[in-house]
Parts: structure tokens; C-alpha cells; sequence
């Protein structure tokens, strides 16, 4: 492993760090949006609501991501119809569904776990159920959501290296392709692309430490 | 929903369901790695020199936040080529070894937060009846901190059972791969790929389940605060 072949991959793999960064956002814009819409769904008062939020993450928790990676990838065209037009939406698509599902449950178990003299307390102010949960409930919650919210950030990172099975040009994708050419050089390769996943990642883990620290103050949980 | 075919769904099935056996061997053997080498970390993590704890901590931490995929890519096509030590591992045995070690540093956190439950005052207690650190380990601090994780260990085995298919990408001729073979054979993937994750969801579901009772019976039995209560 020497200076020259490092800095002879570093650029190669650089191309890739585009596309990963920004499936990585998309996804967790996605998956955010999918926690709250299956997290609140799993506590409406509606049992087909309920129902089927619960559908929804049980398919998905279920079974594995690259499966359904895989599954939209050949399904989507097929069997709905449904040309996204770009690949880059179906690896987006896939990891913000799978890891929405994950994260609906960080999303129903914070809002069931604020104490609950909290809601009577509101109720007793003559609140209406939408300002319970939007001045007294959510605020709460959303605290305690937080630390899981970090932690799934990274998890999402990890699954981003998912699409260059699917030839999304990320930075696995570029390093596969130089390891194929040269494998001697393998060793040094998979490194870099590890040490550039990790740099990724550094900024992740200590955000989700201020947040677990952040998350403790003002909250009446049970 | 026009371009489903039954037929095919019906053909493809018994060709997949044969992975079975190695998804599931490879689940297990990667969990029992998983399983023991995370009790080389927590062992690690205790040498009482603090910057050989900061190393292992932040090892640990590269190897839980950087891809498993990688990890396995790495094993598998770039361990052969590390001079001296080097050798070509089967693709199972590559799959063993990437996803255990990777699970390795989640489960070493659950053993350490299974040491951290048992009361301080038992190692003094054990200190002060005159074990030997060994025996105090054996009998006393572990018995009491293994049991109570075990509904956390259970909820890995079946993140680690979905996490299996990644070694489809090296070659391990599970479910995942075989339903890739039957789709390059024929170029139907849809129904192959559903056969395959109704198949992880058969399997992982009723598990979970299950271990969830299992969770809520071990909070019946363990959960100090609760017997505390109903004592008094």
C-alpha cells in the first residue's frame, strides 16, 4: 500500500461520492417522510388506517433490503407500470421505504412512551386532539426521537452502498470497476472505500451523540 | 398487475427454496461468530489501559458504520492478495466472517449492557467472599448477564437472517442468488423475487414475534423495579 497508489484511487473513487450523498439525502428525506406518515397511521383512530400502516411495516421490516432493492428495481416497470425514469429514484425509493418502516416505530413507541398526565393535563386545558398533539405531545416526542433518527442516518449510509449492485455510479460502484482491472490492488481499494464511507460517517456519529445528550433535557416520559 | 405469471411462480419455487438450507446455515453460522467474537471486544474493551480502550472503541466504530457489503467485498476479493496473510476463503466462509465480525460490535454492546445490569454490589460481594477474578466472571457476574439479553440477541439473529442475502453478491448460492439465476435464465425476476421475500417473511415475522413474548416473559421475570413493587 503505497502513497502513489492512493493517491492514483483517491480521485477514482471521488466520482462516486456524488451519487452516494445524494441517494443518501433523498432516501432520508424519504424515509423520514414515511416514518412520520406510517408512524402516525399505526395511532389513528381509524382501524383501516391502522391496518394498513401496519401492512406496510411488517412487509417491509420483514423481509431484507437488497431483496426489495431487487424486487422494485424489476417490479416497478413490470407488474405497475411505473417508470421512474431514473434508477437513482427506484435505490432512493427502496431504502426510504424499508428504513421508514424502521423508523415508524421510533416514531409511534416516542409518542406513546411521554408520560401521560401530560395529555390529561392538556385535556383539562380544554385542548382540542390536534392541539394535544401538536403544543404538548409532538414537541416531546420529537426529543426523544432524535438519538434513533441519528443512528438510522448511518444505518441509511451503510445501505446507500446497495446501489451499485443495481449500476448507480456511487463510490463502491467506481471501485468495483478498479478492482476488476487491477486485483492486486484490492486490498488498498476496498480500504479507501471503507475510510471514505467512515468520513461520511464521522460527522453522522457525532451528531447523534449531541442529539442522545440534547434529547434528555425537557421531556416527561414515563 | 397484468404481467404477473403464475406459471412461473409455480416453476421457480422448488428451484429457490433449495437456498434455503444455505441462507439459513449461513445465518446461523455467521450469528454463533457473531456470538463469540463479540465477547473478544467486551474483553477487549476492559483491559484497564485507557488508550487501548480509545483504539478498540473507535475500531469498533469503523467497522459498525462502514457498509457490511464492503466488508464482505473486502474479505472476499481482497483478502487473497494481503501479503503473508493472506489465503482464499470459500464464499460462505467469507460471509461467515464479514457479516459476523461486522454483527460482532452491535452484539459486544449488548453484552456490555447486560454487564452494566448486574448489580455493583455482586463483583463486591464475590471480591469479598474471595473469588478468583476468573471465577467471579464465570459464576457470578455472567449467569446474571447473559439471560436477560437474550430477547435483544434474538432480535440480531433475525437482523443478521435479512442481512444474509449481501452474500449472494459473493457467490453464496442462497435464495437471493438462486432467484437471480432463475431470472437470467428466463428473465422473469418478479415472481423469483417475490418467492424470496415472501420467504423472508414467513420466516422472520412468526420469529419476531416469538420473540417478543419471549422479551415480555423475561421482563416478568427480571425487570427489578416491577418485583420490587409488588413486594412491598
Amino acid at each position: 500500500m503505497t502513497i502513489s497508489a492512493i493517491s492514483e484511487i483517491f480521485p477514482v473513487l471521488a466520482q462516486g461520492l456524488k451519487i452516494t450523498i445524494l441517494i443518501l439525502l433523498a432516501s432520508a428525506v424519504f424515509g423520514y417522510f414515511m416514518a412520520f406518515v406510517a408512524g402516525f397511521g399505526r395511532l389513528s383512530r381509524f382501524f383501516i388506517i391502522r391496518k394498513l400502516s401496519g401492512l406496510y411495516i411488517e412487509i417491509f421490516r420483514g423481509t431484507s433490503l437488497i431483496v426489495q432493492l431487487f424486487w422494485l428495481y424489476y417490479a416497478l416497470p413490470i407488474l405497475f407500470d411505473i417508470h421512474l425514469g431514473n434508477d437513482f429514484w427506484v435505490g432512493a425509493l427502496a431504502i426510504g421505504l424499508n428504513y421508514g418502516a424502521y423508523m415508524s416505530e421510533v416514531v409511534r413507541t416516542s409518542i406513546n412512551s411521554v408520560a401521560k398526565g401530560q395529555k390529561e393535563a392538556s385535556i383539562a386545558l380544554n385542548m382540542s386532539s390536534f392541539q394535544q398533539m401538536r403544543f404538548i405531545i409532538f414537541p416531546q416526542a420529537l426529543r426523544m426521537m432524535l438519538p434513533e433518527f441519528g443512528n438510522y442516518l448511518i444505518q441509511m449510509l451503510k445501505a446507500t452502498s446497495l446501489v451499485s449492485l443495481i449500476a448507480l455510479k456511487d463510490i463502491l460502484y467506481y471501485g468495483e470497476i478498479m478492482r476488476s482491472s487491477n486485483i492486486s490492488m484490492a486490498p488498498t481499494i476496498y480500504l479507501l472505500i471503507l475510510v471514505f464511507y467512515f468520513i461520511i460517517a464521522l460527522p453522522l456519529i457525532f451528531l447523534t451523540r449531541k442529539l442522545e445528550k440534547m434529547s434528555k433535557k425537557g421531556v416527561a416520559s414515563q | 398487475m397484468s404481467n404477473w405469471k403464475w406459471d412461473v411462480f409455480y416453476d421457480a419455487f422448488p428451484y429457490i427454496i433449495k437456498g434455503l438450507w444455505i441462507t439459513a446455515g449461513l445465518t446461523i453460522a455467521s450469528f454463533v461468530f457473531a456470538l463469540v467474537f463479540g465477547f473478544v471486544w467486551t474483553f477487549l474493551r476492559r483491559v484497564p489501559f485507557k488508550p487501548f480502550q480509545w483504539i478498540v472503541v473507535w475500531v469498533m466504530e469503523f467497522i459498525r458504520s462502514t457498509p457490511p457489503l464492503v466488508q464482505l467485498f473486502f474479505i472476499y476479493y481482497a483478502f487473497p492478495q494481503i501479503p503473508v496473510i493472506g489465503m482464499t476463503l470459500s464464499p460462505f466462509v467469507s460471509g461467515m466472517i464479514g457479516l459476523g465480525v461486522h454483527f460482532s460490535t452491535y452484539i459486544s454492546e449488548v453484552y456490555r449492557s447486560g454487564i452494566e445490569g448486574v448489580d455493583q454490589g455482586q463483583s463486591e460481594a464475590s471480591t469479598a467472599l474471595n473469588f478468583s477474578t476468573y471465577k467471579k466472571w464465570t459464576k457470578i457476574i455472567l449467569p446474571q448477564a447473559i439471560p436477560p439479553t437474550i430477547p435483544m440477541l434474538g432480535n440480531y439473529l433475525i437482523i443478521m437472517f435479512k442481512e444474509v442475502p449481501l452474500a449472494s453478491t459473493i457467490g453464496v448460492i442462497g435464495i437471493l442468488q438462486l432467484a437471480n439465476n432463475y431470472g437470467a435464465k428466463t428473465w422473469d425476476y418478479v415472481e423469483p423475487l417475490t418467492i424470496v421475500a415472501m420467504l423472508f417473511l414467513l420466516l422472520s415475522y412468526p420469529s419476531a414475534i416469538l420473540i417478543k413474548k419471549l422479551e415480555n416473559k423475561m421482563n416478568r421475570n427480571f425487570d427489578k423495579n416491577k418485583m420490587l413493587k409488588e413486594t412491598n
